[in-house]
């Protein structure tokens, strides 16, 4: 599969460093065959998308079928604390909420990973030693993005020396929606060299896209194909700092790519929606157009995250209300 | 003057939650008739998913109740009697339809309603000094007992009288700084759902007051074990299951108030016993100074 002419390239070029995955080792071998490349992917029908996404979300997830939806939906959970403030001592309570999440009721299941800033994930490390859940930690300047490259090289080595287990990067948006797709390629490239660690599978990368900064389905498209054919293991939807962030059509489109890039080079890529998932409600919603989109090999904490940190609690009332039979409220669960 | 081939304006009103009007969850609405039986209109049957929003939008609305001044929350209710007395007439109208009165009976009772209104709005900020009050202690402190709200009350209002009932069991719950749920009279609900209207065109925060039409008989149950309701009135409550619904109070050690064995005479003095019930007791000691 050959995809552009290529003016720029020299006849007989050697092919890039770090060319994706076969069939499209071609496409980054210069800017103008990228652009010629992400553009050529076929265009999204907005209205189409948030049609098919509106109508996922009316599906009627009831009694057991829910409390298992809960339950994946827990063990799925990226719990999250990005904030200024941040001690160790909110990420030590936050990892052991991690660990346990309802103490009233042993059986609920534990988070996957426990979301922190990189000065942060050795504290996180330490707490979560021996219990199976991930450290993750943004990087690249979160979340903004706006440093040179060697800063943004320099912190996610910081948070892989620290102890993260996954990287949370964030792409540069400036040169997406500028056009030098080749550049925010490069980078993902670079991070994901940066992940390595001695003896060690290299740290798991998830790209951050900032869909709500790129404000057209197209650019989320072409956003999803760049850091999958970089190289990365999730490809997510948002920092969370930024409105709108993950939007059911955002999702869909970007689990499409997902599942095209799939089918074409036999890698599989995970999904992690961020931002704005604060119900039960919108999680199941994620876990139908999960199984309608890509299908049930998705539907596993390796390979969809939900990064939050109020939904946690909504699924542990919703829980509370399955075991019980009445409603909970928020005082039965932890001020975070 | 209109023509009799106007057509009919058949009405669905819908339930007040979180200072908006949404339909019933459930999508279910029921028709309301009369004391004679003869179509009023149609109005929202909620369901207990209703009843589970309407609290969480009480309990994200309690900080700001309760956190605002004596003062200002009288101000806030003594607006609302002036906004009822600017519909008294439409009162009038839907008292005399639901209980089947006499236009005269009927301006009584909203008269009564109005005035029970401001009689409670005049309370907010004199019931610290009616219940609370320093206490002499033996050593040297200042120690004072103050009273404060209770948090979320579920209000089972009373199924007969539709608009003086109603506001002699909702009012005592807001002066008090409480933020409220209530189900109102399943057979007579217009008067509540017009109440409903004029809180929200007046200056009461919206999710302070949550209206449901509907059934208490089927909602009550959610509301006594809902672990995030703190007390409960159960005055509307059908008699044979206030028992019941007390029981399951009890769960989560909800402040309860008894139904009366008949509905009590409205337009009698209510006196405090309608507003210590959902009232806490906060004693503070201070070390007295130099």
């Amino acid at each position: 599969m050959t995809h552009v002419l290529d003016p720029d390239a020299l006849p007989g070029a050697t092919p890039a460093v770090h060319a994706p995955l076969p069939p499209y080792d071609d496409v980054t071998r210069s800017d103008s065959a990228f652009r010629a490349f992400l553009h050529g992917l076929p265009g999204v029908d907005q209205v189409g998308a948030e049609a098919r996404a509106a109508q996922l979300g009316t599906r009627s997830i009831k009694t057991t079928s829910k409390a298992w939806a809960i339950d994946m939906a827990i063990s799925m959970v990226d719990l999250t604390t990005l904030e200024g403030a941040d001690t160790p001592g909110k990420v030590r309570s936050l990892a052991a909420k991690a660990k346990q999440p309802d103490p009233g009721d042993p059986t609920t299941p534990k988070v996957a990973a426990v979301c922190v800033y990189g000065d942060l994930a050795g504290v996180a490390r330490d707490a979560l030693a021996g219990t199976g859940i991930h450290v993750a930690a943004v990087a690249t300047a979160f979340p903004s993005g706006r440093a040179s490259r060697a800063v943004k090289i320099a912190d996610v080595r910081d948070a892989v020396e620290n102890g993260a287990d996954e990287i949370d990067m964030v792409i540069d948006r400036g040169a997406f929606l500028t056009g030098r797709y080749l550049e925010v390629y490069e980078e993902i490239v670079a991070v994901r060299e940066a992940c390595a660690r001695p003896g060690k599978d290299p740290a798991h990368l998830k790209v951050i896209l900032e869909t709500g900064e790129l404000k057209t389905l197209d650019n989320v498209r072409r956003a999803s194909w760049i850091a999958m054919l970089a190289g990365g293991d999730f490809i997510k939807t948002s920092t969370g700092k930024v409105n709108p962030a993950a939007t059911l059509p955002v999702g869909l489109v970007m689990l499409e790519a997902v599942r095209d890039f799939r089918i074409a080079t036999g890698r599989q890529i995970g999904f992690k929606p961020a931002g704005g998932i604060k119900t039960t409600k919108d999680a199941v919603k994620h876990l139908v157009m999960i199984n309608e989109t890509v299908g049930p090999d998705w539907l596993d904490p390796d390979w969809f995250r939900f990064g939050a940190s109020s939904l946690l609690n909504d699924l542990l009332l919703q829980r509370q209300k399955l075991r019980t039979g009445h409603y909970s409220g928020p005082d039965y669960v932890t001020v975070d | 003057m209109i023509g009799n081939d106007r057509l009919a304006v058949r009405k669905t009103y819908k339930l007040y939650v979180n200072g908006a009007f949404p339909r019933s969850e459930s999508g279910r609405t029921y028709e309301v008739t009369d004391a004679k039986g003869h179509f009023l209109a149609n109005t929202a049957w909620a369901s207990r998913k209703d009843a589970r929003d309407a609290v969480v939008a009480a309990r994200g609305a309690f900080a700001t109740w309760s956190g605002a001044t004596a003062y200002n929350r009288g101000q806030v209710l003594y607006r609302v009697a002036e906004v009822m007395e600017g519909r008294h007439v439409q009162f009038c109208e839907e008292v005399a339809a639901a209980e089947g009165l006499s236009t005269s009976k009927a301006r009584a009772a909203v008269d009564a309603a109005i005035d029970r209104w401001v009689w409670y709005a005049g309370w907010t900020d004199k019931l610290a000094a009616v219940l609370g009050g320093s206490n002499p202690v033996a050593g040297p402190y200042f120690d004072f007992s103050t009273p404060e709200p209770t948090g979320v009350v579920a209000v089972l209002a009373p199924q007969q009288s539709s608009l003086l009932g109603l506001v002699s069991v909702l009012a005592p719950v807001l002066a008090t700084g409480n933020t409220a749920v209530v189900v109102t009279s399943k057979e007579r609900p217009l008067p509540a759902v017009t109440l409903g209207e004029v809180l929200a065109t007046s200056d009461v925060p919206g999710g302070v007051v949550n209206l449901l039409t509907g059934s208490a008989e089927e909602l009550g149950p959610w509301l006594a074990e809902h672990a995030d309701v703190d007390g409960i009135d159960l005055t509307g409550a059908p008699a044979s299951r206030a028992m019941e619904f007390e029981r399951e109070a009890a769960g989560t050690i909800k402040r309860v108030v008894r139904p009366p064995a008949t509905e009590p005479d409205w337009t009698a003095d209510p006196g405090l016993t309608r507003m210590t019930p959902f009232l806490e007791t906060k004693t503070v000691w201070h070390p007295m100074g130099i």
